[in-house]
C-alpha cells in the first residue's frame, strides 16, 4: 500500500474539519447582505476617479481598491 | 458548487471523499422531514399529504439571483409533468415576504408558491446553499439534492424527475 | 409559459444577480458606464470623460474596458511660483479579463496612460475566493508598473521608474447586518520618483527675494504599507452606514491616517441620496522642507506639497435616479446619477510664496476644490 493511498483520505478527513465551520448567517438570511445598497462598490467608475483625485493630491498610497496604475499626476 | 447526493460506492476514500466534496452524505435515501407550510392561495399545503407523487422542492428568495434566473425553467418542468404524478414546491426563505409576493404578482409561475418567514423548514432541511432542490420520491424519501443554480440544471432535474416517475 | 421564461431572466439578471455578497462566486454584472468628472480649485481644473464597459464571456469569463481622459489647465501654486501656466491632456485606457471557476475568481488587466512628458504601463493580476460558506473572501492581488519619465521642452531627458504593487484582502460577514473588509497594500517604487520640473527652496540672503530655487532631489527607492478597514453596516429601516480607517506609513517618514464615512439612503421609490465624508492627516517627509537653510542643504530635498505635513477634508453628496425599464428588451437597470464633493486643503508646513512677506514667514497655503460628477450607468 503506497502513501498516496492514506494521503488522500487524510487530506479529506483535514479539509472535511477545516470547511465545516458553520456560517452563522444562514444563506436564507441573507436578504440585508444582498440588497444593492450593501454592495461593495456599486459605481466603480466614480470609485476610481474618486481615488484618483485623492492618491493624486495626498501622500498616501495603496489599500483602497485600486490597482496600482501610475501616472505623472502632480 | 454542484453536489448530488446518491448511493455510495463501497471502500474507504470513495466515502471520505464524497463526504468532502459534498459536506455530508446519506448511505440511505431519507424520508423527507414533513412540513404544513401557507401556500400564495392562502390554504395550508402538507408535505406527507403528497406522498405517492414525485415532489421537487424548490428554495428560493427575491434577492436571490440564481433563484430567480431558475423559475421558468421550473415551471416549464411542473407543466411537462404534473400530469404524471409530479410536482413543485417553491419555498420562499423569506422573513420579510412582501418582495416574494409583489414578484409573483407581476411573474406568477404555475406551481403551489409556499412561505417558511420564520425559517422553520430551512432550519429542518439544513439549507446550506442558495437555491436549493430537493428531490422526494414517491415514497416520500429524498432521492437528490442540488446546491445552488446554473443554466444546464434543469437538465439534470429532468432527467432524475423522469427517472423517479418510472419507479 | 413563454412569456414567464423571457422575462423571469430579464428581471433576474438585473437587480439582484449583482448583490449576491462575498463576490468571488458570481461574474461582475455587464454593465456600460459613462462619466463626465471635473476637478476645480487650487488654480488647477481637471476634466474629461471615463468610460467603462463590462461583458461576459460565455458563463465564466468577463472581459472589460476603460477609457479615460484628464484635460489639465494648470495655474497651480507649484506653477504660478515657478513657472507659468499650461494645459496638457492625458489619457488612460485599461483592458482586463476575469474568469471565474467555482468559487474562484481571477483577473488580469493592462493599464496604459499617456501624457506628453509620461508613459505608464501597468499589468496586474489578482485573485479572490470565496469560503466558509461565502462568509469570507480572501484576495490577493499583484500589480506591475514600467513608466518613462520625459521633460517638456527637453525632448533628450527620458528617466524611468518601475513599481509593484502586492495586495492582500478579507472580506469577512459578521451578521446579517454587517460586512468588515480589510486590505493591506505594499508599494514599492524605484528610478526617477521626483518631478523633473519641481525646485525646493532656500535661503538666498544675496538674492532679490531672500531666497532661491534649486531642483529637487529623491530618493531612488520608495517602499509604504497601507492597511484599511472598512464596515458596512444594514440600518433597520433600509439605510447602509459606511466607516473606513486607513493607516499609512512609508520608507520616506511619511504617515499618514485617513477616515472616511458614508450614509446611503434610498429614498421614495426611484430615487437614493449619498452622503460621505472623508478626513485626510498626513506628517512629512523625512527630506521636506518649505525652505532649507542654504544651497544642497541635504542629500534628499523635496518641497512638494504633497509630501509636506498637512490634513484635507472632503464633504460629499451623490444623488441617483433609478428609471429601470424593465420593457426594453436588452436594458435592465439604468441609472442617472450626480456627485459634489467640496475639498479642503490645509497646510501646516507648505508656505504661499505668491502671498509675498519674509522668506519663511509668509502665510501657510491652503485652498479648496470642487469635485462634480456626472454619469449614467446601464446594465445589460
Amino acid at each position: 500500500m503506497s502513501l498516496h493511498n492514506y494521503l488522500l483520505p487524510a487530506l479529506c478527513l483535514t479539509l472535511v474539519g477545516c470547511g465545516h465551520i458553520e456560517p452563522w448567517v444562514k444563506p436564507y438570511e441573507r436578504a440585508h447582505l444582498a440588497d444593492p445598497i450593501m454592495s461593495a462598490d456599486p459605481n466603480p467608475v466614480s470609485s476610481a476617479y474618486l481615488n484618483h483625485v485623492h492618491e493624486a493630491r495626498e501622500g498616501a498610497r495603496g489599500a483602497d481598491g485600486g490597482h496600482g496604475g501610475g501616472c505623472g499626476c502632480n | 458548487m454542484y453536489r448530488v447526493f446518491q448511493y455510495m460506492p463501497r471502500g474507504l476514500s470513495a466515502i471520505i471523499l464524497a463526504g468532502c466534496l459534498s459536506g455530508a452524505y446519506a448511505a440511505v435515501p431519507q424520508p423527507a422531514p414533513d412540513f404544513t407550510l401557507k401556500s400564495l392561495s392562502g390554504e395550508n399545503l402538507k408535505l406527507s399529504e403528497l406522498r405517492g407523487q414525485v415532489v421537487l422542492v424548490n428554495f428560493w428568495a427575491s434577492w436571490c439571483g440564481p433563484c430567480r434566473q431558475e423559475m421558468p425553467e421550473l415551471d416549464e418542468l411542473y407543466q411537462r409533468y404534473r400530469k404524471l404524478g409530479f410536482t413543485i414546491l417553491g419555498v420562499n426563505v423569506e422573513q420579510n415576504t412582501a418582495a416574494a409576493q409583489a414578484l409573483l404578482k407581476e411573474h406568477p409561475v404555475h406551481f403551489p408558491v409556499l412561505f417558511d418567514p420564520q425559517s422553520i423548514v430551512s432550519k429542518l432541511y439544513n439549507l446550506d446553499a442558495m437555491p436549493s432542490t430537493v428531490l422526494v420520491d414517491r415514497g416520500g424519501n429524498v432521492r437528490y439534492l442540488h446546491q445552488g443554480y446554473v443554466p444546464g440544471y434543469e437538465q439534470t432535474y429532468q432527467q432524475q424527475v423522469s427517472e423517479l416517475l418510472r419507479e | 409559459m413563454a412569456a414567464i421564461k423571457s422575462t423571469w431572466p430579464l428581471i433576474a439578471v438585473g437587480l439582484l444577480l449583482e448583490h449576491l455578497p462575498a463576490g468571488a462566486d458570481v461574474l461582475p454584472d455587464q454593465r456600460v458606464d459613462a462619466l463626465y468628472h471635473s476637478y476645480s480649485g487650487g488654480g488647477v481644473t481637471v476634466s474629461g470623460p471615463s468610460v467603462l464597459v463590462l461583458k461576459h464571456i460565455g458563463q465564466n469569463a468577463d472581459v472589460s474596458g476603460n477609457y479615460y481622459v484628464d484635460t489639465v489647465s494648470s495655474a497651480s501654486i507649484d506653477v504660478v511660483s515657478t513657472a507659468s501656466p499650461y494645459s496638457e491632456q492625458r489619457t488612460q485606457g485599461n483592458i482586463s479579463f476575469g474568469y471565474l471557476h467555482d468559487k474562484t475568481t481571477f483577473n488580469m488587466g493592462y493599464t496604459n496612460s499617456t501624457e506628453s512628458d509620461y508613459k505608464a504601463n501597468t499589468a496586474n493580476f489578482d485573485m479572490t475566493q470565496s469560503l466558509f460558506g461565502d462568509m469570507t473572501t480572501v484576495s490577493m492581488g499583484y500589480s506591475r508598473g514600467w513608466d518613462t519619465v520625459g521633460k517638456n521642452g527637453q525632448p533628450s531627458f527620458s528617466a524611468s521608474l518601475d513599481r509593484q504593487n502586492y495586495t492582500l484582502g478579507l472580506s469577512q460577514v459578521l451578521s446579517k447586518d454587517l460586512l468588515i473588509d480589510t486590505s493591506y497594500e505594499l508599494v514599492t517604487d524605484q528610478g526617477f520618483l521626483n518631478n523633473p520640473y519641481r525646485t525646493v527652496r532656500y535661503l538666498d540672503p544675496g538674492s532679490g527675494k531672500g531666497y532661491s530655487y534649486e531642483p529637487e532631489r529623491y530618493p531612488k527607492t520608495h517602499t509604504s504599507n497601507a492597511l484599511a478597514v472598512t464596515a458596512r453596516y444594514y440600518l433597520p429601516y433600509r439605510a447602509r452606514l459606511q466607516g473606513e480607517y486607513r493607516y499609512y506609513t512609508d520608507t520616506w517618514g511619511i504617515k499618514a491616517h485617513t477616515m472616511a464615512l458614508g450614509y446611503l439612503q434610498p429614498l421614495h421609490d426611484k430615487w437614493s441620496l449619498d452622503v460621505n465624508y472623508w478626513y485626510y492627516t498626513q506628517g512629512k517627509a523625512d527630506f521636506y522642507s518649505d525652505l532649507f537653510p542654504y544651497q544642497n542643504a541635504q542629500n534628499y530635498l523635496a518641497r512638494d506639497k504633497e509630501l509636506s505635513s498637512f490634513n484635507s477634508q472632503s464633504f460629499g453628496m451623490g444623488l441617483s435616479y433609478d428609471f429601470t425599464r424593465t420593457n426594453w428588451k436588452a436594458i435592465n437597470k439604468s441609472t442617472l446619477n450626480v456627485a459634489y464633493n467640496h475639498m479642503l486643503f490645509s497646510y501646516q508646513d507648505f508656505r504661499d510664496v505668491t502671498q509675498g512677506g519674509a522668506p519663511g514667514q509668509e502665510p501657510l497655503y491652503s485652498f479648496s476644490a470642487d469635485v462634480v460628477q456626472l454619469y449614467l450607468s446601464v446594465w445589460f
